[in-house]
């Protein structure tokens, strides 16, 4: 945690290769990432946070719809704005690396899919999630008519208890048998 | 699981009690209920007596301080109760040394499990807070009354132990709780006893599993970290506790060489990525262009692999051997260019060709001579031959197959369609695309994925003139037909035609008459697709309909030209035996010239010795072959890279620097950027493989020219892509195709094995070239060696073996056995469907049970609430009684959350819900009596 500003110690690298799903390569890769990231007046404090606006022009991140979301579920910021330390890019790496869990994947996803953090997806969230996949833009924006349409599909489908909202364990069951979820949920630096 | 979690709640009961006293209030936010977490840890800490200020956000500083400090906290209450207990002195330091390690174990044990079930059950409420919000707060508080009981009851137990051990300590304060559970267990004067070793290693075995699974829970990474610390921590403390003396040693060798080994599998694991090769560059590739073209460079790598092994094979057993060890360049006369050649066998265009000093070498089949058993090893030249062509093909299909099997795997789950919508929606954004324009593609594709979706499901598109579509696709299909057929008698032509002109003599003939035949392939692989497009236009299909078209179309062209090519080759082959037999017999005659002065004089004079080159020769059909082959990978490459180069990377030049002094704008008008065609590359790749396959046998040299081509094509391609591709618009998802392209190279590889074997079966090899020259088949090898290498019973079982009367039945059997096993499978899907039905069933009548249980456990809580009040008066006097009554009449509540957690946590198809709940029922009841 603290040796963001400095080079990694042995130490830390064996425990984050055990704690995330990352090989010794990556994590040092995430971490020159990382520092490079870091604003000039912070780099000699330590545990130091990247807000937001800094890890968005990441390019692996910049075009992604859900990058807004995907800070936010992985902060651990006391004030919700979506900084990151160097733990919580590493979370986030972990979650999105090529062999994470089905399970740990599913997870996150649903938490990012769930905008208004309430613990299920309801019609409101799925419908900023579709407008998320769909650029947002009004040329290529459903017609209400549509996304009411759309919605109902969905929750037809997935909301098996029938109480109008996905909620977890929905989602995973219709996420594991998905088949290139796992091969698509994935972040490489 | 939940037995686990039981256990956990009868340890951790009197930290539940601590928080709640203060934090009764509803707790619906997790963020709340975070806060809250910690803040029972530092009441926790406080109770154990360790003054640390543990803030929201522990440092790592922190972490390392505390270890330190738990010591000195550790020694200064040792000294403490040094001087509280004096009496105990007689037991000596020792004794006191490892009671308090008893101590400290035990202490841990219950940290962690209460830690542990503190998450749990912070877990699943996560997932039930937005539904049970009303009832959150009240489950929450039922569940701390029970546990308030046990705790209770927990308490009197360890001071009836306290009594038993004799100890005349009496518990006077509750407070602090855990100090005096400290105390106690200092004062007990043996070591471990069996149950508590047993206990312990459990707790060890415990930790030892929470280390491996803890990259799989989605915590943060303070919280991993923390618990990662602890349990390390404590392992290292407590590993070396269990087992006895000589055990005790092998115990703790066995663990060190356990963590050695750990340490050694996660190294290994970290070589083993670094060796994987362009595995940054195919992640470069996947980050700008998503997963659909990185699996166009994943199958490259594939193929790479594979070819490596090719190579190795041929290399290592046939061509080193015979360089090495068989008989040297211009011994015999099929190791030597023959005089008439010689003149030109140095010239580039000759080499270039394959002919000359190349056409004599061992990249070619006519090279090798028939010796059995050639150099000081012994080696079988002509078997090794066989075998390294029969193995090359039999790895290709097991690999194949095997990676099928694998894909199919992974893939088999989605085999439905019910999710059709939601996987649209939840798993359609390709994570890996780091590239705007590649988003913005992706964006327009899936808004028209929704579109059609909708549109499919609305089922309301109607057709406005079906005759015209219908008289637009047979007219597309019918120009289709005519385009392959006459590319096939296009590529018959001009073979005939090159024969004629290799009769004559290729030195009269320019370049083009030369190369006329591959170059007319090549080009029309290359133009052929483009046509297919425009009449693919004709046909109005849905897109992916249409791709698929393209891609069977494209397919059947490649398939038709190369067997085509085969045919033409075949005829080749045939004028070549007849020319072979004229040679034949002119040696014959040849010999008899050349002997006729000498033979009649002595027959022991020496025969004469004539120059090999110029001793004359057949026309050594296979050597043909191969050269064929080769000349047609080479201009194929040649061609893949000329198109690439002047495709993309010109195109993209011109339009990048011309834009500026353009009427129209290049970028997104008429020529643009090319996008990069997984599909046609694939194809192409695929065929290339299939010429491969067909032609090794006669040009061992294949798979090194191969493994060349794919090394260059990588960093050729990944090159070009990367600096003049657009992405593609039509997405052909990644993990879908996967197993379409290995289904058409296992159809390609049959279809190239197909001609190789009939040549090898059904023609007898050259009379003069060859490792089986003098042979009246390839195969007679395997019965010679049988006959000479082996012992005189092999053989006679082996002939017996392969009698017909025995290898019939052996088929029969192999056939009846696929039959079985695809009708087994066959069941078995059909009960899987069945289970699915099952499954669901039951989920929605758990759900409404677990609704219907919870809202009696609302009522039920109301009822107590008012009884609560009533009572509120003697409560105090009558404290442990009133809460055992409570935690009966609460029972339903507390159960509603334990049902959720392990139906969250568990695999989600995991049924058997409600047994497992009786269980902790019936567990809970005798305590309850007890008490």
């Amino acid at each position: 945690m603290g040796a963001t500003a400095s080079q990694l110690d042995k130490g830390m690298l064996s425990e984050y290769q055990e704690l995330t799903f990352l090989t010794k390569q990556e994590i040092l890769l995430a971490h020159k990432r990382f520092s490079e990231l870091v604003p000039k007046e912070e780099i000699d404090r330590i545990n130091c946070r990247i807000p937001m606006s800094l890890i968005l022009t990441l390019p692996e991140l910049k075009s992604n719809p859900f990058n807004e979301r995907i800070c936010k579920v992985f902060s651990t910021s006391d004030i919700k704005d979506g900084s990151l330390s160097f733990d919580d890019f590493l979370d986030l790496l972990s979650a999105f690396s090529d062999s994470a869990t089905l399970e740990i994947k599913s997870h996150y996803a649903f938490r990012i899919f769930d905008f208004d953090d309430d613990g299920t997806l309801g019609r409101h969230d799925l419908e900023k999630l579709v407008n998320c996949l769909t650029g947002g833009t009004d040329d290529t924006n459903l017609t209400p008519d549509e996304m009411r349409q759309l919605i109902d599909n969905i929750l037809e489908e997935s909301d098996i208890d029938k109480d109008g909202t996905v909620n977890l364990s929905e989602f995973q069951h219709v996420i594991s048998r998905s088949p290139d979820f796992v091969s698509s949920f994935k972040i490489v630096l | 699981m939940p037995r686990d979690s039981l256990i956990a709640s009868d340890n951790d009961a009197d930290i539940t009690l601590e928080f709640e006293g203060g934090e009764e209030g509803g707790h619906k936010e997790r963020r709340h209920r975070e806060k809250r977490r910690d803040g029972s840890k530092d009441r926790r800490k406080r109770g154990n007596g360790r003054r640390r200020q543990g803030s929201r956000s522990v440092e790592r500083e922190n972490e390392e301080e505390r270890v330190g400090e738990r010591e000195k906290e550790r020694k200064r209450r040792v000294k403490k109760d040094q001087e509280a207990k004096k009496r105990d002195k007689e037991e000596g330091d020792r004794a006191q040394t490892r009671s308090e390690k008893t101590a400290k174990a035990k202490k841990n044990i219950k940290n962690e499990k209460r830690r542990r079930s503190e998450k749990e059950g912070e877990a699943g409420e996560r997932t039930e807070k937005g539904k049970k919000k009303v009832q959150s707060a009240k489950k929450e508080k039922s569940v701390n009354h029970g546990t308030k009981d046990k705790t209770h009851e927990e308490k009197k137990k360890k001071r009836k132990k306290v009594l038993e051990t004799s100890s005349e300590q009496e518990t006077s304060e509750e407070d602090s709780e855990d100090k005096e559970d400290s105390e106690d267990e200092e004062v007990k004067p043996e070591s471990l006893s069996p149950e508590e070793l047993e206990k312990l290693k459990e707790a060890v075995d415990d930790k030892k599993k929470l280390i491996q699974s803890l990259r799989g829970k989605p915590w943060p990474m303070k919280k991993k970290l923390v618990t990662l610390r602890e349990s390390q921590e404590f392992l290292e403390k407590y590993e070396g506790a269990l087992g006895k003396g000589k055990g005790r040693k092998l115990y703790a060798y066995k663990v060190m060489m356990m963590k050695k080994w750990m340490k050694f599998q996660r190294d290994f694991e970290n070589f083993k990525t670094a060796c994987i090769p362009w595995e940054m560059k195919i992640k470069e590739i996947e980050s700008h262009f998503g997963s659909s073209v990185a699996s166009y460079f994943i199958f490259l790598r594939w193929m790479y692999g594979i070819n490596m092994i090719l190579f190795g094979l041929t290399f290592g057993l046939v061509m080193v051997p015979e360089a090495l060890m068989g008989r040297p360049y211009g011994s015999i006369p099929r190791k030597t260019v023959p005089r008439a050649e010689e003149a030109s066998a140095m010239d580039f265009a000759v080499l270039w060709d394959f002919g000359g000093y190349a056409q004599y070498s061992v990249l070619f089949y006519g090279f090798y001579s028939n010796q059995r058993a050639i150099g000081w090893l012994k080696f079988r030249m002509p078997l090794s031959y066989f075998l390294v062509g029969v193995g090359t093909v039999a790895y290709s299909y097991m690999v194949v197959i095997r990676t099928m099997a694998r894909n199919a795997n992974e893939s088999g789950v989605g085999d439905d369609n019910s999710f059709n919508f939601s996987w649209k929606m939840f798993t359609s954004w390709d994570y890996l695309i780091g590239n705007p324009e590649t988003a913005d593609n992706k964006f327009a594709s899936i808004t028209t994925s929704f579109k059609e979706a909708i549109l499919e499901e609305q089922e309301s598109r109607k057709d406005d003139n079906i005759h015209l579509t219908r008289f637009l696709r047979v007219l597309a299909n019918f120009l289709v037909l005519c385009c392959l057929a006459g590319s096939g008698y296009l590529i018959y032509f001009v073979v005939r035609r090159s024969q004629k002109f290799a009769l004559d003599g290729l030195e009269n003939h320019t370049w083009w008459e030369r190369n006329e035949v591959n170059m007319v392939m090549s080009l029309l692989g290359m133009f052929c697709p483009m046509l297919f497009d425009v009449i693919s236009t004709l046909e109005n299909y849905h897109p992916r309909v249409a791709l698929q078209w393209q891609l069977g179309r494209i397919f059947a062209l490649f398939l038709g030209n190369l067997y085509t090519f085969i045919i033409a080759l075949m005829d080749e082959i045939n004028v070549k035996r007849d020319e072979e037999k004229i040679v034949k017999f002119n040696i014959t005659m040849w010999e008899a010239s050349l002997y006729n002065g000498t033979v009649s004089e002595n027959f022991t004079a020496p025969p004469i010795t004539i120059h090999p080159a110029d001793v004359p020769r057949g026309p050594c059909w296979e050597t043909m072959v191969g050269q064929e082959f080769v000349r047609l990978i080479i201009s194929d490459t040649m061609t893949t890279y000329i198109t690439l180069l002047i495709g993309d990377f010109l195109r993209a030049v011109l339009v990048r620097f011309l834009n500026h002094c353009w009427c129209w704008d290049l970028e997104a008008g008429f020529p643009s950027y090319s996008e990069f065609d997984v599909s046609g590359n694939v194809l192409g790749l695929i065929f290339n493989q299939g010429m491969i396959w067909m032609g090794a046998f006669y040009a061992p040299c294949l798979p090194a020219l191969n493994v060349l081509r794919l090394h260059v094509s990588m960093y050729l391609q990944c090159w070009a892509v990367m600096c003049c591709n657009v992405p593609q618009e039509r997405v052909f998802k990644a993990s879908g195709s996967n197993n379409f392209y290995m289904a058409m190279l296992l159809v390609i590889l049959f279809l190239s094995t197909l001609p190789a074997i009939y040549t090898i079966v059904t023609i007898p090899p050259s009379f003069d070239c060859g490792p089986f020259s003098g042979k009246n088949r390839m195969f007679d090898v395997i019965q010679e060696t049988l006959e000479s290498d082996f012992p005189a019973w092999f053989s006679k079982v082996f002939s017996y073996a392969s009698n017909p009367g025995l290898v019939l039945p052996f088929i029969l059997l192999m056939v009846l056995a696929i039959y079985y096993l695809q009708s087994t499978s066959k069941s078995y899907k059909e009960a899987n469907v069945e289970l699915k039905k099952k499954l669901q069933m039951q989920n929605e009548e758990n759900k409404k049970k677990n609704k219907k249980a919870a809202q009696k456990a609302l009522m039920d809580l109301e009822e107590a609430r008012k009884v609560a009040l009533e009572s509120a008066g003697h409560q105090r006097n009558n404290n442990a009684s009133y809460q055992g009554q409570q935690a009966r009449e609460m029972q339903p509540a507390t159960r509603v959350p334990r049902t959720i957690n392990h139906r969250s946590h568990g695999n989600p198809g995991y049924l058997p819900n409600f047994p497992l709940q009786n269980e902790t029922m019936i567990r809970r009841a005798p305590s309850l009596q007890r008490h």
